[in-house]
């Protein structure tokens, strides 16, 4: 008798957590989203990132190599933008404003660059000014290393945090045995930077030898998403898994986030990377997604614009084309939804000045959320 | 004899240059699906099966082998706009990935004798370099 007890206490406990992950891996169709979508900018083939002038324009980077500005419902092309590594998943990729633009101009962006001996490319971090439609005062802050002809992971978004540090991606760029784990290479890292592209003293590698002193934090597959958490200041990444085991962790100092050792996927081709899901010394993720959706852009809504939405993450989904909307309890995924079915693949999402959120779709443009009260 | 020897020098060169192309075929296909899993596995995954309503199938396509100039063009300078495949109308984009004619012929080569699908026309880089974007 008291052994049955036990079992049915195991069993429910078991039940339990098995379950937890489970539930949150299953996103439901969003039947009363509290918004229309409108499209806002149209005819864009993929426009992988999107910044916000004081102005009310936007700047949008298309993966082929164009800065776009949008201004009073035109597209500029911006001139002199750097010459771009184009292959596979490379291209012109993320745009981000200084966080006092206003005073000193800096746009910031990544892009696949060719710089350097070898054959191929590998993620570059930039920042130059806007005058007359051109870039000017352009500055090369970070260029990865060594060059490959690989055609995935260069990673490269980038946030700003509270402290005005700048973080970036870079993916593992195809070689997860030999880049993620090592502190002395380039890809599958997060790194921070001072606004003019200097090395912050206070690194969490500044001491190690042969250490890339620009890595905050290692062992990441291919991070393309990257924002800052409105109330707490931390900085969040999404990140593609291999099959399964796309993740959402927040970034800490020097911390290793597993890849390849652990990892909720498998290879593409069905067999196991290996059978850790977890180790000591290596980050759990917040949420990771059995099936992958391919994650792209993330944004927090921050504005009351959207009911009963505040405080949700959202996230774009390259391979179902859809916008994620994540209901968070703290760090916690309590439901996971899907807004925008079938408008087709969302590359990126970003809340505006105005409050009101905007999302990229290849081959379609940016649509605005525009809030039904 | 003369007659003989004739054709028996014929067949022999026919099958060499038989059976050399098909050892080339092999190797294209090869290196094909090393730039297969590099750039095209991610959305088409591991059996050409696609993604439903969003990447097409490319196992047992029937646009892969009716266009096949179309397809080439396809990988070499992107595809966009709507295209049927197996009876399903997919209206996506690709973009152009940045491969060389020779990775193209082999990536080609690889898909068209794989999962089902059969060419026996090998993809040569000069085929690949000889169609131009309209």
């Amino acid at each position: 008798m008291k052994n049955s007890i036990i079992n049915l206490y195991l069993i429910v406990v078991t039940l339990n957590f098995s379950c937890a992950q489970e539930a949150e891996n299953k996103a439901t169709i969003s039947l009363n989203a509290p918004f229309s979508d409108e499209l806002f900018v149209d005819n864009l083939q993929i426009p992988w990132g999107m910044a916000f002038l004081p102005d009310g324009s936007m700047l949008i980077t298309e993966k082929e190599g164009k800065i776009i500005h949008f201004l009073d419902g035109k597209k500029i092309i911006i001139s002199n933008v750097p010459e771009v590594y184009q292959r596979g998943q490379g291209g012109l990729l993320d745009i981000v404003l200084h966080p006092n633009y206003k005073e000193n101009g800096w746009i910031y962006f990544t892009f696949s660059s060719e710089e350097g001996e070898e054959k191929g490319g590998n993620t570059a971090i930039m920042r130059a000014k806007l005058k007359d439609n051109t870039l000017i005062d352009k500055e090369l802050l970070y260029k990865a290393t060594p060059n490959t002809t690989k055609g995935q992971h260069f990673g490269s978004r980038i946030a700003f945090d509270n402290d005005g540090y700048l973080y970036f991606s870079v993916g593992e760029r195809g070689e997860r045995d030999i880049n993620p784990q090592d502190i002395t290479r380039d890809g599958g890292k997060i790194y921070r930077l001072n606004d003019d592209g200097t090395i912050p003293s206070d690194n969490p590698f500044v001491n190690s030898a042969n250490a890339k002193t620009a890595i905050y934090s290692y062992g990441h597959r291919n991070p393309q998403g990257l924002t800052k958490h409105p109330e707490t200041g931390e900085i969040w990444d999404n990140e593609h898994g291999p099959q399964g085991g796309d993740e959402i962790n927040i970034i800490k100092k020097g911390a290793n986030y597993g890849w390849p050792v652990i990892t909720y996927g498998i290879n593409y081709s069905g067999t196991p990377i290996t059978d850790k899901t977890e180790m000591e010394g290596m980050e759990q993720p917040i949420h990771y997604w059995v099936p992958s959706i391919a994650p792209s852009g993330m944004a927090f809504i921050t504005s009351d614009n959207y009911n009963g939405m505040k405080g949700d993450l959202l996230v774009g989904s390259l391979k179902f084309q859809y916008l994620e909307r994540l209901v968070m309890n703290g760090i916690n995924v309590v439901k996971r939804e899907k807004l925008l079915p079938d408008l087709g693949r969302v590359r990126d999402v970003k809340e505006g000045p105005d409050g009101l959120i905007y999302v990229a779709i290849e081959g379609k443009g940016i649509y605005k959320l525009v809030p039904i009260n | 004899m003369k007659f003989f020897l004739l054709l028996y020098l014929a067949i022999v060169t026919m099958s060499f240059s038989f059976f050399y192309q098909d050892k080339e075929l092999e190797k294209s296909i090869q290196r094909g699906s090393e730039v297969y899993a590099d750039f095209c596995v991610t959305c088409h995954l591991t059996k050409g099966e696609g993604v439903k309503n969003a990447f097409p199938p490319l196992a047992k396509s029937d646009y892969l082998s009716k266009n096949r100039e179309e397809s080439i063009k396809g990988i070499k300078y992107g595809q966009k706009g709507e295209l049927v495949v197996n009876g399903v109308s997919y209206n996506g984009t690709m973009p152009p990935m940045g491969l060389e004619d020779d990775e193209i012929a082999d990536v080609m080569n690889y898909i068209l004798n794989s999962w089902e699908n059969k060419s026996t026309k090998m993809v040569t880089p000069e085929e690949v370099a000889s169609l131009i974007e309209k």
